[in-house]
């Protein structure tokens, strides 16, 4: 990397983050108006249920959390609901860690963390590295899409018409495969990680015993994908960065 | 709901899930030498993406057809080097209009 990963263009700049933060906004609209409605029906007003989307940024925590607190549940249980489903996250951040360049230092290592979604670090981790401006530049859309979708979900209740939600909610899915398949036309070993991570999730989604663990969808992701990579990373380990480690 | 507990409730909600996701993130400042463990995160964003994808894109719609075409748009137009927006913008255009049709 030379400094041709400036902050005006090229693959490390703030208006190409916002460019592959765009997809994202726009697939998160239809959930997070779901989680508006499911608010607002369960007695938040609406400022309340776009301040809990505002600062969590997370879809399964936030369902979970919503339970907790509708029920009045214990500080306890929304403790341990939120570490438990967003986990996975901890594991994000360490790769993520790994792809940041120096100009996320300083404040910005902590405010950083605080937009690692699945889907923002999906696509930002499959970028060669992650500076400062990028990062500012992914998570806009994806902030804007995910409150000002739950305010519109906890003021208007269920006004759009639902198969333009199923078309919204796509994007985020066809984001993905976009992503996944130039790599694995060009890199045997990510096609066969992709397959066995999707094969494990089909598994995990239909065979009745794998069924009834009781894994949220979210954890089944990544049990899967942290399967299918180990074994890969044995399989097919990569060579070392700097060329020097190839045998 | 009353103001105090829901902040109270909203504090520990984004306070862990704030924490869950700086920890490793403000602790790890060295670059990871391991050769195995290096490899396992460079896997990990593509199967994240390919787990989360499927078998979850069959059910966006509540049309079983429309969302199978759906899939197979993005993945043709994946498959011969269109950009994300294109095949996501395609992606829902024909989800759409299949739902209306199907």
């Amino acid at each position: 990397m030379s400094e041709t990963t400036s902050n005006q263009m090229g693959p490390s700049s703030f208006g190409q983050g916002l460019r592959d933060g765009l997809p994202i906004g726009l697939g998160y609209f239809p959930v997070s108006f779901a989680f508006g409605i499911l608010a607002s029906s369960g007695g938040l007003s609406w400022w309340q249920a776009s301040l809990i989307s505002l600062l969590n940024l997370t879809s399964a925590g936030q369902f979970a959390g919503l339970d907790i607190l509708l029920s009045s549940g214990t500080l306890m249980e929304m403790a341990i609901s939120q570490v438990v489903i967003n986990i996975r996250y901890s594991l994000m951040s360490i790769t993520l860690s790994q792809k940041v360049d120096a100009s996320v230092g300083g404040y910005f290592r902590y405010v950083f963390p605080f937009n690692v979604t699945d889907e923002i670090f999906g696509i930002a981790a499959t970028r060669p590295s992650i500076s400062r401006s990028y990062w500012r530049g992914i998570r806009v859309l994806p902030i804007v899409g995910w409150t000002l979708g739950t305010l519109m979900g906890a003021l208007l209740g269920s006004v759009l018409p639902e198969a333009l939600m199923n078309a919204m909610s796509v994007m985020l899915y066809a984001m993905f495969i976009a992503i996944i398949i130039p790599i694995c036309k060009k890199e045997m070993p990510v096609l066969i990680a992709c397959l066995i991570a999707v094969c494990l999730n089909t598994l995990l989604t239909y065979v009745p015993f794998l069924k009834n663990l009781g894994l949220s969808s979210a954890m089944g992701v990544i049990v899967c994908a942290v399967l299918s990579s180990l074994i890969c990373a044995v399989l097919f380990p990569r060579p070392m960065e700097g060329g020097t480690d190839e045998s | 709901m009353n103001p105090d507990g829901f902040f109270l409730y909203l504090l520990v909600m984004a306070g862990t899930t704030y924490l869950v996701r700086a920890i490793p993130f403000v602790l790890i400042r060295k670059k990871i030498k391991n050769r195995f463990l290096n490899s396992f995160l460079y896997y990990i964003p593509y199967t994240v993406l390919a787990a989360m994808t499927f078998p979850a894109i069959f059910y966006v719609s509540s049309s079983l057809p429309a969302s199978i075409l759906g899939t197979i748009t993005a993945l043709a137009l994946s498959f011969f080097g269109q950009s994300l927006l294109v095949v996501a913008a395609s992606s829902a255009l024909v989800i759409y209009l299949a739902q209306l049709v199907l």
